[in-house]
């Protein structure tokens, strides 16, 4: 569905020096695939989200999506940030409904749409609740019910559970997966954290940091439905081995090495 | 319902208590050592005079009551327009920005002579005057506040390929506006100062031209009610904005209330815990 035909992406620092945030960096994603992106800080994670969805193009290399070369906005796409940023003065429902209002979709034939992923989320009843009465979890699943409402057929997520703690991030990891067996979604997620990553993809993309450049994509081998039990498996824990060494192998070389 | 409303009262207590019995040590001080009435005073003495000048001084007040009001609403129609200007064109923002930072750094009680001579001693020169002091912290705010939009926001609008009219109407704008709010709050205080210094240095009308007039005749009694009533327009004035601030975002106080509760909360959670620890 989403080619990347070598892609690099070169950002102009203020004092005009150029920031190689990606480069060469090809790879393709299947319809309906779950892909996450790992690696450290500075690794042009975001940035790859960014060019997918158009929101940025690349210095070189081609993004394509079905075939059709991105060029601007694409908009069959939810995007899910890692702070939920509601509108403060809409209710739950209401910020839901913002995607229709901003694509200019009828609001009519999405209510009752909107209504059913909000249960389908566990929000039931707490649609004519305001951002600010809801836990940091739960604005959270207000944003990716958001990034659904439309029915893309492309979910951007961009470290969605990083500011959650610990106990509610595995939760609503599990929880994205239940959403994606209902209404199956290309997916492509960033994220820092390891397990994570294992724990939802179908494959796991990770990447050394600046520039960025894919190290590994490697094929996760554990079955669906996934369990929390399934990180004792003897398969979890060598897929996490070897993307710690992956990446830890880039950190010991010396620095100039890496910024070269 | 009784606990909330003696909880919103209960702040006013305080600084009431402190204005009264300053006002009564006052009266008993000058009593005491007999200071002369024309040099500060007495507060039943400014009470009576208010009173006894009542019609004479509400005139007055109503002229300096619609110059501040004026230069207010000129101020919000120039400034709110000029900061939305900055936010979206970087060739503004660079050419204009400087020169309001140097306008503003100019004494708005420099130019009030000058701008009398140019505009005549009417009201439009006191207008002209609020107006001024008023606008720059309006345009200030309102500029803060329409550029903290996050940029996920815009990110969103601008992946959902909406227009740049509607990604201000429904997202930056009503985001802008706790800032917006704060900026007149300031600015409305401050016109009344405009209003009051254009009076000051040349007119027949208005509480600053009675302040004025009074203390050449030696009745500090009247100068003093004029005062008073000059602090009451303000606060006043203040209040309004407020309570139109209210109106049309009470999401933003409702939030923070949230977040006070949550905070007394969490507080009270930690007491305790510490009591259970001993």
């Amino acid at each position: 569905m989403i080619e990347l035909a070598s892609i690099t992406k070169t950002y102009r620092s203020r004092q005009g020096d150029p920031i190689h945030a990606i480069k060469d960096v090809s790879l393709a994603i299947k319809e309906k695939e779950f892909v996450s992106l790992v690696g450290p800080s500075g690794c042009g994670k975001s940035t790859l989200l960014k060019l997918v969805a158009g929101l940025v193009g690349p210095t070189r290399g081609v993004v394509r999506i079905r075939g059709t070369e991105v060029r601007e906005p694409f908009p069959d796409v939810g995007i899910v940030f890692q702070s939920a940023v509601l509108l403060p003065w809409r209710t739950v429902l209401d910020n839901v409904m913002f995607s229709i209002e901003m694509l200019g979709l009828r609001l009519d034939s999405y209510r009752d749409r909107a209504r059913s992923l909000i249960e389908l989320a566990g929000l039931a009843g707490f649609e004519r609740k305001y951002p600010w009465e809801l836990s940091g979890g739960m604005q959270q699943r207000v944003a990716i019910c958001r990034a659904l409402v439309h029915d893309p057929s492309l979910l951007l997520m961009d470290e969605p559970f990083g500011s959650l703690d610990a106990m509610t991030r595995e939760e609503m990891g599990l929880e994205l997966l239940r959403l994606w067996e209902e209404r199956r979604k290309t997916i492509l997620f960033v994220t820092h954290s390891i397990p994570e990553a294992i724990l939802l993809s179908d494959r796991v993309v990770v990447m050394t940091p600046r520039p960025g450049r894919l190290a590994r994509v490697l094929d996760v081998q554990l079955p669906r439905p996934r369990t929390v039990e399934m990180e004792f498996d003897e398969r979890f824990k060598d897929h996490s081995d070897e993307i710690r060494r992956l990446i830890f192998a880039r950190r010991q070389e010396p620095a100039h090495a890496r910024r070269a | 319902m009784l606990a909330a409303l003696e909880r919103r009262v209960r702040p006013a207590f305080l600084p009431a208590g402190v204005l009264l019995s300053t006002l009564v040590v006052w009266e008993i001080t000058w009593r005491i050592f007999n200071i002369p009435r024309f040099v500060v005073p007495l507060p039943s003495g400014i009470i009576a005079e208010t009173w006894a000048w009542r019609w004479y001084l509400l005139s007055h007040s109503w002229v300096t009551l619609y110059e501040t009001l004026a230069g207010f609403a000129l101020s919000i129609a120039v400034g709110t327009p000029l900061a939305v200007m900055l936010v979206y064109s970087s060739f503004l923002r660079g050419a204009l920005y400087p020169l309001l930072v140097v306008a503003q750094a100019v004494p708005k009680v420099a130019i009030a002579p000058v701008l009398l001579l140019l505009l005549g001693a009417g009201e439009v020169s006191k207008v002209v005057v609020a107006f001024l002091v008023a606008f720059f912290p309006i345009v200030v705010d309102t500029a803060t506040g329409l550029a903290a939009t996050p940029p996920e926001l815009l990110d969103l609008s601008r992946s959902y390929r909406a227009s740049q009219l509607k990604t201000f109407t429904k997202v930056r704008f009503p985001m802008a506006l706790p800032f917006f709010f704060s900026g007149l709050k300031v600015a409305v205080t401050l016109s009344v100062i405009g209003a009051v210094v254009g009076e000051f240095v040349g007119s027949d009308k208005g509480l600053g031209y009675v302040i004025v007039s009074a203390t050449s005749y030696w009745k500090s009694n009247l100068a003093f009610g004029a005062m008073l009533l000059l602090a009451v327009m303000a606060v006043g004035l203040f209040g309004l904005v407020e309570l139109v601030e209210r109106l049309v975002c009470p999401w933003y106080a409702l939030a923070r209330e949230q977040q006070e509760v949550v905070e007394d909360l969490s507080v009270k959670d930690l007491e305790k815990v510490r009591a259970a620890a001993g």
